[in-house]
């Protein structure tokens, strides 16, 4: 344990990647074998088995530091997070110890089934066993996630310095389904559990925004020009008659679109598609508001099915004939594509069209035309690219169109949570209807820090009323948002809601009165329902 | 009748007519420190701690009128018995008690418990009523004790001039700067920037011992400051100067960097809890030992100490000042001075 808090401190103790892969490498060249499996695990994403509810811990921790339950929840809401508001009010550990991590992780799956005395004796037996890092970590084996700036990337690539094997192969490795109680890490790293599981995805390959001019990628003829699909990256893979559809966030989602389940008759064995799930009415693509009343739910009904059919738009193959096809050219991809797709006419699986121009004026026409059909904009994609594991300058580029923008006024802030936890980072804003204000967004990203603190010291300067958390203020601060689209609410007291707004910048040259109106908004609103 | 009133220009005890730390311009202003937020331009004349009376002259103007006290001593102004006591903040830094017809109250203005090595230590002083701060006032603020921090900073340190980094230390030029340089003093040479240097000459002049630092010139070479240690203000924290260095790393010496989510937000390479407030066990070891009946709550966590005093049998109440304003003091800078000697380095490095 002592070696694992020691690594997570070293990774908070700088900014730059090259330290941070540094500090990975080293843990990597010393820990112990079946601590580095967890310290994967726990990494991606995977969680131990957590015999003991975090409402407990808390509730140890209160009753042994005989803190007041409010003064709890007010250090909780300051520090912003749970392991490590318990871990700072403990009193010191009164014991030390060179247990291993991978040691404590199955002593708690032993607790499993075990009662809460038993539970209780074990915790506090460890906390004051294990100093102030230790014990935070401790905390998050049981009730949280490791977010600590390293990406599966980062991961990745230090796994590969230290052991040398390809980067894209250990990605694909510890991308696979595998169970870190059981596997060794040289197996896992080895990749011996993703020959034999039908399921494995790919590391999804990633694109860049376009910053400059298109004219400086070169000459037109050496791209693929696509639409860029607003809905939900995926994999659809087809092994040894099974299927299944993985989205982006690695998580398989088979079970929530019946729609693409036909393909399972219709995909020869050994295909894995990339493409983006979507609504689809007669191979057009409906808007991301008709595609969320589909997404995240456990069961699905004829209703919803109606509504809000799903259909999929296939952009590139990755597997072909049970090979990996991700390192021939896209133009060769692309044909191959089309042999595998070419058949499915009456379905809701769609080829994803390519954009035919030939020059890029032209194409930065067609792109002005993306919101008629419920598209973002452009991928740019060099014909001669690979299909790369993750993000890659150079060869993938998305060319998005601009954002829906309003003007309008910050109303409520409230503090933010984590890092942020001691400052006024979540505004509400609202537009003008007739002499009222109306809320119409909520956004809590966009601004610079510098940004941020200066909001909140006038929201300190300007508070107007006090509920709980949030403050109200004067209407006085104007913002730029932008938003990628709009929908009918009837949840929202403006009738209206927008999708993913963010704070564009801070508009320190505009007044109050000069905000947008509701009325703009619902004329955008009548625009966009007409594409549907 | 109370001692005190906590009114629009701040603290004010009506019988001795003067006010203590006052945020607008008064007669007779008592000050606690010389930290900007306690003490301001404006006021007729001002009572603080011999060491503070440099401090502020060289802060704010040589013209103030300035009448001093050491630690023990009294005046009588109206009848009210003014003493000041140490209060472990900074150098200079004192509570004020005050004494009227039996009735005895102490203003701490900042404090901390522990023994920083450079500021005289703290001193419980028995009274009626307490004005507190609360920067940390949340049990999640338990410092380690400074040996452990310093020690810290000083591998932090030998690992940096190992690897050919150039360690940086963001530290507020009068209280924090003062600390590191006394508690790290040794082998590695300690480079401040201008407006620590500047203040460092005050406080060497009036009497403090403080060991030897280098003043950052536009001659000094960026391999000079790679071997040594490099201690500047808040303000020079994003500048370019700061890039300019051969592999610049950061570290800010705070409270606030007990917790990992402000660690993050500052985003700087390193953070060490160290703080020149009193932590949570510390504020309420040090409001018991006064055996106070009330307690006046200012600046910091509030409501969050005052609820938990009342609820711990001690009658207390949330005050608002302009104390410790959203920013921190380990914030405040001397702007003035950073601008003067960003232009000094950009004129040298013209020529």
């Amino acid at each position: 344990m002592k070696r694992f808090a020691q690594l997570i401190q070293q990774l908070e103790l700088s900014n730059k990647t090259n330290d941070k892969i540094a500090a990975l490498v080293n843990y990597f060249n010393q820990a112990d074998n079946k601590d580095k499996v967890w310290v994967i695990a726990l990494f991606t994403g995977k969680k131990p088995k957590r015999p003991i509810k975090s409402a407990l811990l808390k509730y140890w921790a209160i009753e042994i530091t005989e803190t007041p339950e409010w003064l709890f929840s007010e250090s909780y809401s300051n520090v912003g997070d749970l392991s490590e508001t318990i871990a700072l009010l403990l009193p010191p550990a009164e014991n030390t110890s060179d247990y291993q991590l991978h040691k404590w992780i199955e002593d708690l799956h032993d607790l499993e089934g075990k009662d809460d005395e038993t539970k209780k004796a074990f915790i506090l037996n460890a906390w004051n066993t294990l100093e102030n890092q230790e014990r935070f970590i401790f905390n998050k084996l049981i009730s949280g996630n490791f977010r600590i700036g390293v990406s599966n990337k980062m991961l990745v690539n230090a796994l590969a310095k230290q052991s040398s094997l390809d980067s894209a192969q250990i990605m694909h490795s510890i991308m696979g389904k595998w169970d870190p109680y059981e596997i060794t890490f040289t197996e896992l790293i080895n990749g011996i559990h993703v020959n034999t599981d039908n399921s494995w995805p790919y590391p999804f390959c990633l694109a860049y925004a376009l910053e400059n001019e298109p004219s400086t990628l070169g000459d037109i003829k050496e791209w693929q020009a696509e639409w860029k699909w607003d809905g939900i990256r995926g994999q659809i893979v087809k092994r040894n008659g099974e299927l299944f559809i993985w989205s982006r966030g690695e998580e398989l989602v088979t079970e929530q679109f019946p729609e693409l389940h036909f393909l399972i008759d219709v995909l020869p064995d050994g295909v894995v598609l990339d493409g983006e799930i979507l609504a689809v009415q007669d191979k057009n693509v409906l808007s991301f508001s008709t595609l969320q009343q589909r997404l995240n739910r456990k069961t699905i009904n004829k209703k919803q099915l109606e509504d809000a059919p799903i259909g999929f738009f296939v952009y590139d193959i990755l597997e072909y004939e049970t090979n990996d096809f991700r390192e021939q050219p896209l133009s060769e991809r692309r044909k191959i594509l089309e042999q595998v797709i070419g058949n499915l006419d009456e379905s809701p699986v769609v080829l994803s069209p390519v954009v035919n121009c030939n020059s890029w004026e032209e194409l930065a026409e067609l792109r002005q035309t993306s919101r008629s059909i419920n598209s973002e904009g452009i991928m740019l994609k060099k014909l001669s690219s690979h299909y790369h594991s993750g993000r890659k300058r150079g060869d993938w580029w998305k060319w998005k169109v601009n954002p829906y923008t309003v003007d309008a006024v910050m109303i409520y802030a409230q503090k933010g949570s984590g890092r942020r936890a001691n400052f006024f980072t979540d505004y509400t804003f609202a537009v003008r209807d007739g002499e009222n204000l109306v809320t119409i967004a909520k956004a809590y990203s966009g601004l610079t820090d510098k940004e941020i603190k200066e909001v909140n010291s006038f929201v300190t300067k300007n508070a107007i009323e006090k509920f709980g958390p949030v403050r109200t203020v004067k209407p006085e601060l104007v913002f730029e948002i932008a938003f990628e689209g709009i929908a009918e609410s009837k949840r929202h007291k403006a009738g209206l809601a927008l999708r993913f707004p963010r704070i564009l910048r801070w508009r320190k040259d505009k007044k109050a009165d000069e905000i947008n109106t509701l009325e703009d908004l619902r004329q955008l609103l009548a625009s966009t329902f007409i594409n549907d | 009748m109370a001692l005190i009133t906590f009114t629009k220009r701040g603290i004010y005890c009506k019988q001795g007519d003067f006010y203590v730390d006052p945020w607008w311009p008064v007669d007779y202003a008592v000050t606690t420190h010389g930290h900007s937020d306690h003490v301001r331009f404006g006021n007729k004349y001002y009572l603080c701690h011999t060491l503070t009376k440099p401090i502020i002259k060289r802060r704010i103007s040589e013209d103030l009128n300035v009448e001093t006290l050491n630690y023990g001593e009294s005046i009588v102004r109206n009848g009210v018995n003014i003493s000041f006591f140490p209060a472990g903040h900074i150098i200079g830094s004192a509570q004020v008690r005050l004494e009227y017809k039996g009735e005895v109250c102490v203003i701490s203005g900042d404090y901390k418990i522990e023994d920083d090595g450079i500021s005289d230590v703290f001193e419980p002083v028995k009274c009626h009523s307490f004005v507190s701060e609360s920067t940390f006032g949340l049990p999640v603020y338990k410092w380690q004790k400074q040996d452990v921090v310093f020690n810290n900073i000083k591998n932090w340190v030998n690992d940096n001039v190992h690897q050919q980094k150039t360690s940086v230390l963001i530290a507020y030029s009068l209280g924090k700067a003062q600390r590191l340089i006394k508690n790290l003093a040794g082998d590695v040479p300690i480079y401040v920037h201008n407006s620590i240097a500047n203040l460092n000459e005050v406080i060497i002049k009036a009497g403090v011992n403080l060991p030897e630092t280098i003043r950052i010139t536009p001659e000094t070479t960026k391999d000079q400051l790679q071997k040594g240690i490099v201690i500047v203000p808040p303000a020079m924290r994003d500048s370019r100067w700061i890039k300019t260095l051969s592999h610049p790393v950061t570290g800010i010496c705070s409270g606030w960097m007990q917790v990992r989510a402000h660690r993050r937000w500052q985003s700087a390479d390193a953070g060490f809890a160290l703080s020149d407030h009193a932590d949570w066990p510390g504020l309420m070891e040090a409001i018991t030992a006064t055996g106070a009946e009330k307690v006046y709550v200012t600046h910091g966590f509030t409501a969050a100490f005052s609820r938990f005093l009342n609820d711990s049998g001690i009658e207390s109440s949330e005050v608002t000042t302009k104390f410790g304003q959203e920013d921190d003091e380990e914030n405040k800078v001397d702007l003035e001075d950073i601008q003067n000697q960003n232009s000094e380095i950009k004129n040298q490095k013209a020529e």
